[in-house]
């Protein structure tokens, strides 16, 4: 059990996905802008990773190993997540308005969210076990939500500063992710 | 059609240059820049998936039903990717090994499926060559530049070579994460600065 929690914990804070191992960055400079589409975000992220990273993990484990097709991971990895993408928004939408119309407009966005695929393909390449899968999909994408609304935050206020014309917009974010990213930098060495 | 053949590739390589102008691609161009070696290749790597995936995108745009458009692009840009993937680890082991999971991540590049979408769908053969190599090469000097300012600042070297003096202290600031967020921003604030004008 304490091997979990540790794990949790780097994948959080030390490995986070969004700060320092760099992916998912699109959406993480495209939806922080306003806080309600940073929780929207986020909550579809850990919603359909964990949900990913299972289901690729099975993929591996039990057709691609056992028949020797490695060399098609990337084609049916990403093919399990666009369409599991899709399926969880047609379930969604059936059984779940309300979640549906929270999640709806970010679902499409996670198939090219490299997050999501980063996280599969880090579970195989690291040799995770089943439970660990679970547990670090679970954990990169809680630190993917986590980083996206605090950057939120902070971007929230950066639109009542006056910065300087060439800088604004997505320079400021950049610029603004490396000072949050330097914290986080601050947990290396921590696990 | 209104523009040239040119004009397409032009336009990739400053009015619209990735991942400037467009911000798309952000994750590879932050990840893989730590020396302009990786830049180059990694730059080269999506051009290539880009052009492929952009003639065969092209020459399928009338058969390829608008509903499951973008599942197909999907697939079509995957085999591209998987092409690379094997072909690097055959003849450039090094830098597959260090670009890492990112080959098989320009599956999820949004350049690639951004050009898909955006043009070569809606534009032939020629023109789609055209504006996914400019579009490409665009990628790769951005990237190949912001490896060099990375590696020149952040390591004191260039392509693997000091260039500095022995008494030059790196910025190794610059090559770690928070290097790589803040490079960019500048890079991105000096192009705007420049683009005014």
């Amino acid at each position: 059990m304490g091997d979990y929690i540790v794990l949790a914990i780097s994948c959080i804070l030390v490995k986070n996905i969004l700060l320092s191992q760099y992916l998912g960055n699109c959406p993480f400079l495209g939806t922080s802008k306003k806080m309600e589409t940073a929780v929207g975000m986020a909550m579809a992220v850990i919603f359909v990773l964990v949900l990913a990273g299972v289901i690729t993990w099975l993929v591996e484990a039990y057709i691609l190993k056992r028949f020797g097709l490695e060399y098609l991971r990337t084609i049916s990895f990403i093919l399990v997540i666009a369409s599991l993408v899709q399926f969880v928004e047609m379930f969604l939408k059936k059984s779940m308005p309300a979640l549906y119309a929270g999640l709806g407009i970010f679902l499409p966005l996670i198939t090219t969210n490299c997050a999501v695929m980063g996280v599969c393909l880090i579970n195989i390449n690291e040799e995770y076990t089943f439970m660990q899968s679970l547990v670090s999909s679970f954990a990169y994408a809680a630190g993917f939500g986590f980083a996206l609304i605090l950057f939120a935050g902070v971007r929230e206020r950066i639109l009542l500063a006056r910065v300087p014309k060439p800088l604004q917009d997505t320079s400021i974010g950049l610029v603004t992710a490396g000072m949050l990213s330097l914290a986080f930098f601050a947990f290396k060495g921590m696990v | 059609m209104a523009k040239s053949v040119t004009q397409e590739f032009v336009k990739g390589l400053w009015n619209e240059i990735p991942p400037f102008r467009l911000v798309l691609g952000l994750c590879p161009t932050l990840a893989v820049t730590k020396s302009v070696e990786n830049g180059i290749g990694m730059g080269l790597a999506t051009t290539f998936v880009l052009v492929c995936s952009n003639i065969l995108v092209s020459m399928m745009r009338k058969v390829i039903p608008p509903k499951v458009r973008i599942a197909a692009f999907i697939i079509i840009i995957a085999t591209f990717v998987t092409v690379v993937e094997l072909v690097m680890q055959a003849f450039t082991y090094p830098l597959f090994l260090t670009l890492g999971i990112f080959i098989p991540l320009i599956v999820v590049n949004c350049i690639v499926l951004g050009r898909a979408e955006a043009f070569a769908y809606k534009n032939g053969i020629m023109a789609s060559i055209a504006d996914g190599l400019g579009m490409g090469v665009g990628f790769t000097i951005s990237l190949a530049s912001l490896g060099a300012v990375r590696e020149v600042l952040g390591s004191g070297t260039l392509l693997g070579k000091p260039i500095f003096g022995a008494g030059f202290e790196p910025f190794s600031f610059l090559v770690e994460a928070p290097g790589a967020f803040v490079a960019l921003g500048l890079m991105l604030c000096l192009m705007n600065l420049c683009g005014k004008k």
